[in-house]
């Protein structure tokens, strides 16, 4: 089955950024395609390259971004919600005249449409939080 | 062929972003031939409320957006009649939503739909898509 997913709230603060972690490895697991996962209200905090998780837990950004180099997951973070929230990339951060950049590699921003377009691709769109 | 979206607004229009970022979604959403519609249960029935006023949180008042809708060829707006009545409300409490229908003249129908508990779930049934906020 072809799954989408959308993540609506931040790391750590929220279990549903977690859960969205696990559902997409137990998914892959049975075989499923994972369209795209949008990162949408908070959920676009787990981008952030710069978090520093203590070392005795877990690291949710670099769980993502491994799990997108092994199986070339297409991790979206919303350009809208991220611009309010301070997450930006080099690009953004050069047409903004921001002095800083913190999107982890791995993840691309882009528009809303991406997540409407995912409803339509992917047989089944899966919500996290919120 | 176009899939059936509905997006189920649950939280108040303040106090979180999720109310304003929905919004935002079904307005890009707008552009994509789809099936929309809209649901309002729970504390997201004080969305559609009249006369807001949010001059005292220092914040935007995007209830207008809601009557533009219609514009955007969503036409079907579900309230959640036992969540109204929970919350004192009735339908006269919230903005009368319109659409126009080119079909007939451009004859101005109402958007709102409103349905019992019950029946929502029948209609959330029916979807292929639900974005839950």
């Amino acid at each position: 089955m072809k799954i989408a997913l959308q993540i609506n709230e931040g790391p750590y603060q929220h279990q549903a950024a977690d859960s969205a972690i696990q559902f997409t490895k137990a998914a892959l697991a049975k075989g499923h395609e994972i369209f795209r996962v949008f990162f949408y209200h908070d959920g676009v905090n787990n981008a952030t390259r710069l978090a520093i998780p203590p070392q005795d837990d877990r690291n949710i950004t670099a769980e993502w971004v491994a799990l997108q180099k092994e199986h070339n997951l297409d991790l979206v973070v919303c350009i809208a919600a991220a611009q309010r929230r301070g997450l930006i990339d080099e690009d953004e951060m050069n047409r903004q005249g921001k002095d800083a950049n913190n999107i982890s590699e791995g993840f691309r921003i882009s528009g809303l449409g991406q997540l409407i377009e995912a409803g339509i691709e992917a047989d089944r769109l899966v919500v996290f939080g919120a | 062929m176009a899939k059936k979206f509905m997006y189920v607004n649950r939280k108040p229009p303040y106090g979180t972003i999720y109310a304003l970022e929905s919004l935002e979604v079904v307005l890009i959403g707008a552009a994509f031939d789809q099936d929309v519609s809209l649901a309002f249960i729970g504390d997201g029935v004080y969305q559609l409320t009249k006369g807001q006023d949010t001059k005292a949180i220092g914040q935007k008042n995007f209830s207008p957006v809601y009557s533009a809708l219609g514009d955007y060829e969503v036409t079907k707006i579900y309230i959640e009649k036992e969540s109204l009545e929970e919350r004192g409300l009735t339908l006269d409490d919230l903005q009368h939503l319109v659409w126009e229908d080119e079909d007939d003249d451009w004859a101005e129908k109402d958007s709102i739909r409103l349905v019992s508990r019950a029946e929502l779930a029948d209609v959330l049934d029916d979807q292929d898509v639900l974005l839950s906020f």
